[in-house]
């Protein structure tokens, strides 16, 4: 490791964290307008109007937070880059084939002719459905080091299953926040039927890093750091439980028109995804091609790193701040959205 | 088929759809606030009713430019990996900073300025739509900050075969970089002008006579007979940078192969690479040298001093395609304006004629960009590096199949963009006149569009 007082030591650390924020905040935020977007063709017509109309004022925004990770691997990290979307090429342009068609579907669907909205709704499923399935296929194959065997390809694609689960899990609680009535007790049911599906990727990730490299096991499996490990898996074990009861006990209480712990689910989920990233990423650490490139080796000259540093530290927390603003804007439970 | 072809064809599709789009925000976005500030302080429906109509096709189109942006934002990696390779100490901090200063401002508070107005005041509605407006420029700012300085580069040095700055500000205001961020300010002026001026004269045909269509058409109308005249000088003052920076560009432009005093105009003509000559030549005497060293007899560089220069046919019919319709908006924005101003409507013709020009715009646009990169072949970044030497290493067969996707996906887009475009046009025509303005109060009243994200 490199002398981490010097510039060219810690300004690439820095670095990494702000890619991994951003990524973090992309998985969650895109995560559940995709995963409203994957639930969109189960619901009645009149609900798909309104299931848009909650993630209508957010879904932009969320998306930049992919521009500004991808971003940060780009100007941060330019070697490490191109290695890993020229290896990422095919999963690359499909997912890219999957926001395209969600983006334009979004719009479309509310402006072209009334005959042609069923068409554009069901782009719009399998336009999230794609970009998710792509997704998680990538984190898959970044798993495994882009060493393309046929036993990694199938490990990728149910990578790819688990995370499309996982944002059909937050779009499902993110609606039991947003909707009232027969949706909302219709969110909690898809809740727990992508939950289990949930687990099984996250297990599946967790399985697989250490076995691919015989560093991320020791990382792990050491008699010394265990102990300080062990609340990651334990934590994403109750919290999975934690959800579960919430929407099992959920329906009753919200036929009532009781909306005590609405929220549970949602923010439960959360947790566990930011658990999973803090797990990958510690394993991943320093490198961001398993094995093969470390931050330092790919990144970009101090000067350009501290250059942006500065710009980052002024505009983010404004970022930030107008990002909260806008959600206390569109706070409670969404009406159906109109122009003006 | 040769990658590096492939590559360079599939970064040109994508990034021809995508700036399609921005050329019509930048400006539209800044139309708009003019709609929203004449309505704050006249209070006069037609301006609120003119806002409504246009904020649905500001949606769709900035829909349509970020999801071809994001694309973008993915080849850099995926086609072109030596490129941030060698240039991205240079050319990361100004995409960073595009995302960090722009992008962010313009989604979160488009939302706002979309679907917010009933529950926001509209003092912040109204800065809503500066930000908006703001963040649109910025971007256009910074990512042809990088752009010019791929044409000029200034404030780095090489080490080690990688590109390190030195100056960020010389970076950023490379030498070509205030005219060619004016030119393409302008240019998106003018595409959104006579995107707004062509649809309203559409609605108008169809006999939608009310007021807010008539604003709009006088508002698109006027500002593209202010833009025309000084695009006009701003275009004239880039090639004299371009002259100066890239000779070589200029003499593509041109279509000029020897080395000349009292240089010939070629209005019209087809140049041969194989013969070095120009086939079928009508030219004016003497012209370019005036227009370009501003004497009779000055000395203009030929192609032949050149041992590396671009493609020159493509660069040297885009040029006139860009210079014909720029003269074409000249003729239609004046004649037009003084009709207007005349008579306060346009007559049957006019109107047609501006419905014919409503894409005029995204032509010239596309014209004067494959003027400026195929001119800046066969460099990536001019004097530093080569377009093959950036190129991916993906196998040919891989990126075909990735460039069919990309091209039938987007011949499908912009098919249903015009299609919607026009069709929300005739569907506002149905409606009744503008509504009361709903700011201020609290009944909306707008029937209510189901979900109109």
């Amino acid at each position: 490791m490199p002398d981490l007082s010097a510039p060219a030591g810690w300004l690439p650390v820095v670095f990494m964290v702000l890619m991994g924020i951003s990524m973090l905040a992309y998985v969650v935020l895109d995560g559940y307008d995709l995963g409203v977007g994957i639930l969109l063709r189960r619901a009645a017509d009149p609900e798909k109007d309104l299931m848009i109309a909650s993630i209508g004022p957010f879904w932009d925004a969320n998306e930049t937070w992919l521009v500004l990770g991808i971003g940060i691997l780009l100007v941060a990290f330019p070697l490490a880059h191109g290695v890993i979307l020229t290896s990422l090429y095919l999963p690359v342009a499909v997912m890219l084939l999957g926001l395209i068609l969600r983006g334009v579907a979004f719009d479309f669907r509310a402006k072209a002719r009334a005959h042609h909205k069923p068409l554009w709704d069901r782009t719009f499923y399998a336009g999230s459905l794609i970009a998710s399935l792509a997704q998680g296929t990538m984190l898959g194959l970044t798993v495994v080091g882009f060493d393309y065997s046929v036993t990694n390809l199938a490990f990728a694609l149910l990578i790819g299953f688990g995370l499309a689960a996982g944002y059909a899990l937050l779009g499902a609680t993110w609606l039991i926040i947003k909707s009232e009535g027969e949706l909302q007790l219709k969110a909690v049911r898809w809740a727990r039927a992508s939950l289990w599906l949930t687990a099984l990727g996250i297990a599946g990730v967790s399985i697989a890093t250490p076995l691919v490299s015989t560093r991320i096991f020791d990382k792990w499996f050491s008699l010394t750091v265990l102990p300080l490990l062990l609340p990651i898996p334990l934590a994403t074990a109750i919290l999975f439980f934690v959800v579960e009861r919430s929407l099992r006990r959920l329906p009753k209480r919200l036929s009532e028109g009781n909306e005590y712990g609405a929220w549970i689910p949602f923010a439960s989920t959360v947790g566990i995804f930011f658990l999973a990233f803090y797990g990958l990423a510690y394993s991943l650490f320093p490198y961001l091609v398993i094995d093969r490139i470390t931050i330092w080796q790919a990144a970009s000259a101090p000067e350009s790193l501290m250059f942006i540093l500065v710009g980052t530290a002024i505009v983010l927390p404004a970022i930030l701040g107008y990002t909260v603003f806008a959600y206390r804007v569109f706070w409670g439970k969404t009406r159906q959205l109109t122009y003006g | 088929m040769d990658p590096v072809l492939l590559s360079r064809i599939q970064f040109a599709a994508n990034i021809s759809f995508h700036i399609l789009f921005p050329a019509i925000t930048i400006a539209l976005a800044w139309v708009l606030l003019y709609f929203k500030l004449r309505f704050n302080r006249s209070g006069d429906a037609q301006w609120m009713a003119a806002y409504r109509f246009w904020v649905k096709v500001f949606a769709l189109s900035f829909a349509l430019g970020v999801v071809s942006g994001v694309t973008m934002s993915f080849q850099f990696g995926t086609n072109w990996p030596g490129f941030m390779q060698v240039v991205g100490n240079i050319a990361g901090p100004l995409l960073a900073y595009e995302v960090l200063t722009a992008f962010f401002l313009e989604a979160t508070f488009l939302a706002i300025m979309l679907f917010g107005s009933e529950r926001v005041s509209n003092r912040v509605h109204t800065l809503a739509t500066v930000l908006v407006a703001a963040g649109t420029t910025f971007s256009a700012f910074w990512i042809l900050a990088l752009n010019s300085w791929m044409h000029t580069p200034a404030g780095f040095e090489m080490r080690d075969g990688v590109a390190h700055a030195t100056d960020w500000w010389a970076v950023i205001f490379n030498p070509s970089m205030p005219y060619r961020l004016t030119h393409m300010l302008i240019a998106s002026g003018l595409t959104g002008a006579f995107l707004v001026a062509g649809v309203s004269a559409y609605r108008w045909l169809q006999g939608d006579r009310k007021p807010d269509v008539l604003a709009a058409m006088r508002t698109g109308t006027y500002l593209a007979a202010l833009l025309i005249p000084v695009q006009i000088l701003v275009g004239d003052l880039h090639g004299l940078n371009s002259l100066e920076h890239q000779p070589a560009k200029v003499a593509a432009m041109e279509g000029l192969w020897k080395t000349e005093r009292g240089a010939a105009a070629v209005l019209f003509g087809i140049p041969d690479e194989q013969e070095r000559k120009t086939h079928f030549e009508i030219a004016i005497p003497k012209l370019a040298s005036l227009y370009l060293v501003h004497s009779w007899e000055g000395e203009v560089k030929g192609l032949n001093e050149f041992a590396r220069h671009p493609p020159v046919a493509p660069v040297f019919f885009a040029f006139r395609l860009m210079v014909g319709i720029g003269v074409l908006m000249l003729l239609v924005s004046w004649a037009t304006a003084w009709r207007l101003y005349r008579t306060g409507e346009p007559g049957t013709r006019h109107a047609r004629v501006l419905v014919a020009m409503t894409f005029s715009g995204w032509l010239a646009v596309l014209a004067g960009w494959y003027t400026t990169e195929i001119g800046r072949q066969p460099w990536l970044v001019e004097g530093v590096l080569t377009t093959a030497q950036a190129a991916t290493t993906a196998p040919g067969a891989m990126i075909a199949l990735s460039l069919t996707m990309y091209l039938v996906l987007y011949a499908a887009l912009i098919a249903a963009y015009v299609s919607v475009l026009f069709y929300l046009a005739r569907k506002a025509g149905k409606e009744g006149p503008p509504e009361e303005p709903i700011l201020g109060t609290s009944t909306p009243a707008l029937p209510k569009e189901a979900a109109n994200a």
